[in-house]
């Protein structure tokens, strides 16, 4: 049929241009060498590059351009397509490696750690090569980016060197061999190329990561990333490890759905590894003991959880049940899920406001969307329905107040 | 300055489907499981659960209801109607008898999921009835023909359907034994429903065990309202039905009615060779200048922009009047000249003939709590379905199922009261307050069939023309003396039960001449282009393959010959895979006719 045939000719057009610009004078990378390529390719997917390096808008893989939002302001993502004069092409393999182990550019200015730099450290460098054989593989995109976009005084770039002798502890992996290597497999892949850290580990004023918490959750981009460790009720305790590799691999198990960021992660990134690679990473996060916190919570008597629960009743538990446990993969069981009491109400705040939607994946295709309740209910109603959730089913964590729900209200709409 | 306005081509594509409704996101998955480039091309709105039905806002009966948030604007387009051919046909400006749909999903976002299968006989009705009444016994001027297609044929279409749709039932036929608790009188069915029966609330029980007493064995309605969370072939995922009692009229937000949104559509826009336009209206279907070969159809956006669609294939899958609309509009088949009774495109168009039965219970004895309801909800009889039961000493032919099938309790419209109460004031008030508990009014209770007949037809409208200038429908109908008598022997059988249910007061309300265009029945518009195994007479044939122009296939109950007792879309979906499965199995190979007159 012409169409298809059409498509077809412009692969070869594609392909024509990338041999076209013949070999990459500053990589040692060939592209006849498949095994590096596709070991580079896989690499790409875990590191999820595409994320930040691919604007979802433009639809050219890699070619940079979206904005990332930081707590400083915003960066916006280079392009990395193998373009000399606007991508990465002119840079050699060891500018390379310095940029995306180190931190360090060409002209030896930082680079900012909204690139996860401190996580992909722990790559070695023959994997950080095979990444640049694969980015040599895909379309130049002639992209003029300028990332440097953030206000006084973190454009000084020099301000960096501090923050790397605060946070940065460059150097490969270092396996333990007191465990197994699918536990070894998975610590390389979530403190390495997966950097989950880098949402789901609480920060510092500086934005770096303080490791004495690794992992036990952080509010950013108007989401709160989840505790992911064994904490039964702020973390993931309730999750066996398939509950675990089912949520990366299909966005969806039988007690949650994966929306917003996480969304995008699963899309481009978790539902793309190996089946191994994803029970190595629920190994290991299911090694990862979390705090133990005292928990009392707020007593149903109380007048706001009483008016909290008539809300539930009302509006909530037609979907999600009276007993919170929702319908497996369709509805999230709200007595299972790890937003609902974390540490921060965030995420529950906003689902409840505007709503949100799930991630559709060729296992899990149906993709169920929460409506929004934000021009329906007020932000007493709000903090009150979520006080309820957070202290039923065996919850139990600190009330939502009326002031943090107008608070993420006025955020929202400034998005 | 502006170019004169020249329809701007887009690249063709391997198919091309007008309207995404049921039979056109069937057709879009079938053939791009095939492996076809596909674009669906969509007169309303994109619509999906959380955005357009959310649970904080569906449940709107002034808005859905009231004022058809979800169906056609008149104002966009509309037919006129006429009762007799002798008769000016005048333009319907506000919806009564049937409402059009419109936007993703069409029809299979607001019906009530009532998901039958027709009776073997009904295929092959002219000749079961010939040889059972003789040909003398069939009502002078009908039309009625067999289908070309047998049950036996659809029965793994049906099969797959119920099984995209989650259909809760119970079997009554299971490979031709008959099963205890489901309906003795349906053809075998090769495997159970997916999911059981939706646990019936008090007055359908209450009927159900009256039914029983009076010597009939009545069965739950098949129901694609869950009863209980349900996965289907495709992977995607239903919950079930929470008994809010807003079905019709409106989309369901619980993910738990079988909807194109709920079965097909998450799987179909995954699909690299799946392409959607909706706010784009089809003004035509093209052909070359034989006329016997689709080249494609024009649209129309919503900025007026025309554009070509070209195609290799067409599928037609709107409603059944805009079907026949697009036929008469592009040249495609005969016209249907009633007096010479020659041409099939408007030929035996048919709708349904309900009548209901209102009863009023003892108060201090009977609490129905009609709010808890699904679309589907409901136990039924097929007694007096089809040919189920010896029609010689009644004088007609035809029937219906019926049930005490009450889908709802909504408060703008459930507001029964006894005959003799006012119309308004205090104690109107007082006598809905004091009836709204215990009196019951099913939706369409008697549910029975209409036949075809030479007078009861579609052609286009020689004065009223829509925005493009192009000629309105006409619709001309009335109901015919077979319906009329085969609605009161129902009516009365239907009443029968009530009482034995130990209603106090039951009133008959009896579908009557002329057919009222103003008045609700259903909006099972069937026929117009049917199918059958003669081109005089049909517009398809058993594939629903146009006769005329083997490259467009016409899909939904604009195929039927005549309607049956049932609700028709287990049935037009059915055939939307049997067509499928002709076109991927025979047609893609060797693209052309599959029957030859």
């Amino acid at each position: 049929m012409p169409e298809r045939r059409r498509k077809l000719a412009t692969v070869l057009a594609i392909a024509a241009a990338v041999g076209g610009l013949g070999t990459h004078a500053h990589s040692a990378s060939s592209a006849q060498d498949f095994g590096q390529i596709e070991r580079g390719r896989y690499l790409t997917v875990i590191a999820d590059c595409g994320a930040c390096h691919t604007d979802p808008v433009q639809d050219r893989p890699f070619a940079g351009g979206r904005p990332i939002e930081t707590p400083f302001g915003m960066v916006v993502a280079p392009n990395i397509t193998p373009d000399r004069d606007t991508g990465i092409g002119g840079l050699s393999d060891a500018q390379f490696e310095a940029v995306v182990r180190e931190g360090k550019m060409p002209d030896g200015k930082n680079v900012y750690p909204a690139m996860p730099y401190p996580y992909y450290t722990r790559m070695s460098r023959a994997d950080v090569l095979a990444i640049r054989a694969y980015l040599n593989t895909v379309a130049p995109v002639h992209h003029e980016v300028v990332s440097d976009q953030l206000p006084f005084p973190f454009n000084i770039r020099a301000s960096l060197a501090l923050w790397n002798a605060l946070y940065f502890t460059p150097g490969q992996f270092k396996p333990d061999p007191a465990q197994s290597p699918a536990w070894n497999r998975g610590a390389y892949l979530v403190e390495g190329p997966g950097h989950c850290g880098a949402c789901h580990t609480p920060k510092s004023k500086l934005g770096g990561d303080d490791h004495e918490r690794a992992l036990r959750g952080y509010s950013l981009q108007g989401w709160f990333a989840p505790d992911l460790t064994q904490d039964a009720h702020r973390g993931l305790g309730r999750w066996s490890a398939n509950d675990l590799v089912e949520y990366l691999k299909k966005g969806h198990n039988q007690f949650a759905a994966a929306s917003g960021p996480m969304a995008e992660e699963v899309a481009d990134s978790s539902s793309r590894m190996s089946d191994a690679d994803l029970a190595a990473i629920a190994a290991y996060l299911k090694s990862q003991p979390g705090a133990t916190p005292g928990r009392s919570p707020l007593p149903a008597a109380d007048p706001v959880m009483a008016a909290g629960a008539a809300i539930y009743d009302d509006l909530c538990s037609a979907c999600h049940r009276p007993d919170g446990t929702g319908v497996p993969y369709l509805i999230p069981n709200l007595a299972a899920s790890a937003s609902v009491a974390s540490s921060e109400p965030t995420t529950l705040i906003r689902v409840v406001l505007e709503g949100a939607d799930s991630v559709s994946t060729r296992e899990e295709p149906t993709a169920p969307s929460m409506p929004a309740f934000g021009w329906q209910l007020s932000d007493v109603q709000v903090a009150a329905v979520t006080t309820y959730i957070r202290n039923s089913w065996d919850h139990a964590a600190p009330a939502v107040s009326a002031g943090a729900v107008r608070e993420a209200r006025k955020q929202l709409s400034a998005d | 300055m502006r170019e004169v306005a020249v329809a701007r081509k887009l690249p063709a594509k391997d198919a091309v489907i007008i309207g995404l409704g049921w039979t056109g996101s069937i057709l879009a998955n079938e053939l791009t499981d095939a492996g076809l480039d596909v674009a669906a091309i969509e007169r309303g709105p994109w619509r999906n659960t959380a955005t357009n039905f959310a649970p904080n806002t569906a449940q709107d009966e002034l808005r859905y209801r009231i004022r058809h948030e979800l169906f056609l604007r008149p104002a966009q387009t509309t037919f006129t109607f006429r009762n007799k051919m002798d008769q000016t046909a005048l333009p319907i400006r506000d919806w009564g008898a049937f409402m059009p749909p419109n936007g993703v999903g069409g029809g299979g976002v607001h019906w009530n999921a009532e998901t039958w299968r027709f009776l073997p006989s009904d295929f092959v009705l002219r000749t079961h009835l010939t040889q059972r009444y003789g040909a003398r016994f069939l009502p002078p001027d009908t039309t009625i023909q067999d289908w070309g297609v047998t049950y036996e044929e659809l029965e793994p279409h049906y099969d797959r359907f119920e099984y995209l749709c989650g259909t809760s039932g119970t079997a009554g036929n299971l490979d031709g034994k008959i099963q205890a608790g489901g309906n003795p009188f349906e053809g075998p069915r090769s495997r159970p429903y997916p999911t059981p029966a939706q646990p019936q609330p008090f007055s359908p029980t209450l009927f159900a065990k009256a039914a029983r007493e009076l010597g009939y064995q009545p069965f739950p309605q098949p129901s694609g309202n869950l009863s209980q969370a349900y996965t289907n072939p495709l992977g995607v995922r239903m919950g079930p039905c929470t008994y809010c009692g807003y079905c019709e009229w409106f989309g369901c937000a619980n993910y738990s009615k079988a909807s194109p949104q709920t079965t097909i559509l998450p799987v179909l826009v995954r699909k690299p060779n799946f392409l959607a336009r909706d706010l784009c209206e089809v003004t035509r279907i093209n052909t070359d200048a034989s006329g016997h070969r689709a080249t494609g159809v024009t649209f129309v956006d919503s900025s007026g922009e025309e554009w070509e669609q070209p195609a290799e294939l067409v599928i037609l899958s709107a409603y059944t009047i805009f079907n026949v609309q697009l036929l008469l509009l592009s040249g495609i088949g005969a016209p249907y000249e009633p007096a010479a009774n020659r041409g099939v495109i408007g030929r035996n168009f048919t709708h349904q003939t309900i009548s209901d039965v209102e009863s009023f219970f003892d108060r201090s004895k009977f609490i129905f709590n009609p709010f808890i309801a699904s679309g589907a909800i409901g136990m039924c009889i097929d007694e007096f379905n089809g040919d189920n039961f010896d029609h010689g000493p009644h004088g007609f032919v035809g029937g219906g199922y019926m049930g005490q099938v009450q889908t709802n309790g909504r408060p703008i419209e459930t507001t029964p009261v006894p005959p003799g109460t006012p119309r308004w004031g205090a104690k109107w008030k007082t006598a809905v307050r004091d009836n709204y508990l215990s009196a019951l009014k099913p939706g369409t209770g008697v549910h029975g069939s209409m036949y075809s007949y030479r007078d009861v037809y579609l052609d286009l409208d020689p004065t009223y023309r829509d925005r493009f200038a192009r000629p309105l429908v006409r619709i001309t109908m009335d109901f015919h003396a077979n319906e009329l008598k085969q609605n009161a022997f129902l009516t009365d059988r239907f009443a029968e039960i009530f009482r034995a249910m130990g209603a106090e007061q039951v009133v008959k309300q009896y579908r009557k001449a002329p057919y009222d265009i103003t008045q609700y029945q259903t909006t099972h518009l069937c026929g117009g282009a049917v199918m059958g195994t003669d081109p005089k007479t049909s517009a398809v044939n058993r594939y629903l393959q146009s006769w005329d122009v083997p490259n467009l296939f016409v899909m939904g109950a604009s195929g039927f010959p005549q309607n049956a007792g049932y609700n028709p879309t287990g049935t037009l979906a059915a055939l939307a895979y049997w067509s499928a499965q002709a076109i991927r199995t025979r047609y893609l190979a060797n693209p052309g006719p599959l029957v030859h007159a």
